[in-house]
């Protein structure tokens, strides 16, 4: 073991954060969005557009993520008609197909995440907001949301969880997050053991940061389980 | 007759035994990439194929041992030699003093330049031809204004290289103002000039030779041939360095197949020209 060198990685290690939280920040954001129109969609009752939102959660929660990677950078560049579109600009950076595989990823899962929470408030307490006169979408907005958002944080802090480690996927279309670096690092000292512990050491510092601001937004949104003072 | 080739036989496997030392080589596995072509590549079917495993199978016939190629990803090539999951790299790699630091290296068994590709319509096409044909970074008065000419028409572009070989050493040390990208795989950087995600790749002539045919017309090999310097001495084994005695042998049987005329056939074979190192 090469305690100096670890030591000496670190700081350009941690370089790499920046692009790793905006990778993680940025897909998850856009995957909430993405979790909650499918969500919805797929319990919309329309029989055409359950059908599509359920083909889009089998597809992407069916294959890897690192075949999803490939596909939108390596494969979408491959057509004419793609690099002569108006999307291109988006597509020709190696940030946005990283972010767009993740979202489209996190998304397929949170949504089923959040369509299991939704089904899982408990029927009287729809009908309570009923019939205390509340529009069918203001008791979803007052009553349904809150309590799934609720039911579903244990579910999702594991999808945060993932989508941290995840993200280390992105290493491998260029981009130079905290894995990339590390790779680098590698083929420049060969000490493949010390540089995959300092990366490994601190995408466990995220995750406890992660896991603790979950714990914390399951505190606070249960006031009403915990004891009086 | 029998009693003969019985001696002779006996002869020969005294002779091995002798010549191997301490440890006894029998069988040696050595590490190809399979992404390298010519110098290496996998077929459909997954087997690797090329100018390294047809000359690594002549060279384990002259030590008289059994090969057994292992394909293995260029980023973790010399790791997973000193844990000994194999004993040789034969994958096109450069003999340079950063490697040396951890690795021993045969003779050298073919040498070739690094050129940059662009896009053929670009217009770097016209602008990196800058009317040199070689440049030899050992002889640095020479190389300066070529160097700087380079820098100058690549500006604010991008070049994509592999990641862990002599060339993002040279973009660090010659062109570090240039940005630069760097892919697991010399294939993938070639994917990424088509699409026009970068602008140049640099890489061994041959293999960017290779990518720019894949796809005719749309990209061209420009620029000078560059040598020497971060460039390196040339392509040999890669080894451990506690193996002294396969190196040893490597070395002889390298020296036998230059002699003979053995790499340069292959090398007409493969790359349709001589790679054999001068």
């Amino acid at each position: 073991m090469n305690w100096q060198l670890m030591w000496d990685s670190l700081p350009r290690m941690l370089g790499g954060m920046g692009l790793t939280l905006q990778l993680i920040g940025g897909s998850l954001a856009l995957g909430a969005v993405v979790a909650f129109a499918v969500a919805l969609l797929r319990l919309s009752g329309n029989r055409p557009v359950e059908w599509i939102a359920g083909a889009y959660v089998f597809v992407f929660r069916g294959t890897p993520l690192l075949v999803q990677i490939f596909l939108i950078y390596y494969g979408l560049g491959q057509f004419e008609f793609v690099r002569d579109s108006i999307l291109w600009p988006v597509l020709r950076e190696p940030m946005w197909c990283a972010i767009l595989a993740l979202t489209l990823n996190t998304g397929a899962y949170t949504s089923e995440v959040l369509r299991g929470a939704i089904l899982s408030v408990p029927q009287g307490q729809i009908e309570a907001a009923r019939a205390c006169g509340m529009s069918r979408a203001l008791a979803f907005r007052r009553i349904v949301l809150p309590v799934a958002v609720r039911q579903m944080l244990p579910a999702y802090g594991n999808e945060v969880i993932l989508m941290v480690k995840a993200s280390s996927l992105a290493s491998t279309i260029t981009l130079m997050e905290i894995t990339g670096i590390a790779r680098r690092m590698i083929a420049q000292t060969f000490a493949v053991f010390e540089l995959f512990i300092v990366a490994g050491a601190i995408y466990l510092i995220l995750n406890f940061v992660a896991s603790r601001l979950i714990k914390y937004a399951e505190w606070r949104l249960t006031p009403y389980l915990r004891a009086r003072a | 007759m029998k009693t003969i080739v019985a001696t002779l036989a006996l002869g020969a496997l005294l002779a091995v035994t002798g010549t191997a030392g301490a440890k006894e080589w029998k069988t040696v596995r050595i590490a190809s990439e399979g992404a390298y072509p010519p110098w290496n590549a996998t077929d459909p079917s997954g087997k690797l194929i090329g100018f390294e495993v047809d000359l690594g199978n002549d060279l384990c016939k002259r030590m008289k041992v059994t090969c057994e190629f292992v394909a293995q990803d260029w980023d973790g090539i010399i790791p997973a030699l000193q844990q000994g999951k194999y004993d040789a790299i034969m994958s096109g790699m450069t003999i340079t003093g950063e490697r040396k630091n951890v690795i021993d290296f045969s003779v050298p068994y073919g040498t070739e330049p690094s050129v940059f590709a662009v896009a053929a319509a670009s217009p770097l096409a016209k602008s990196l031809n800058i009317g040199v044909d070689r440049s030899d970074l050992n002889n640095e008065a020479a190389a300066k204004p070529v160097i700087d000419k380079l820098a100058e028409a690549l500006k604010g572009k991008s070049v994509g290289v592999q990641v862990s070989t002599i060339h993002i050493d040279f973009m660090e040390k010659h062109l570090s103002k240039v940005s630069m990208r760097s892919y697991d795989k010399m294939d993938n950087a070639g994917i990424d000039l088509a699409s026009g995600r970068v602008d140049a790749i640099l890489g061994d002539r041959s293999v960017v030779e290779a990518i720019v045919k894949a796809e005719p017309g749309k990209m061209v090999v420009v620029g000078p041939n560059i040598i020497g310097g971060v460039i390196g001495e040339g392509m040999g084994v890669g080894l451990r360095k506690a193996d002294a005695d396969l190196k040893k042998l490597f070395d002889t049987a390298i020296g036998e197949a230059l002699k003979d005329g053995t790499v340069k056939k292959l090398s007409t074979q493969h790359f349709g020209y001589d790679i054999t190192p001068n």
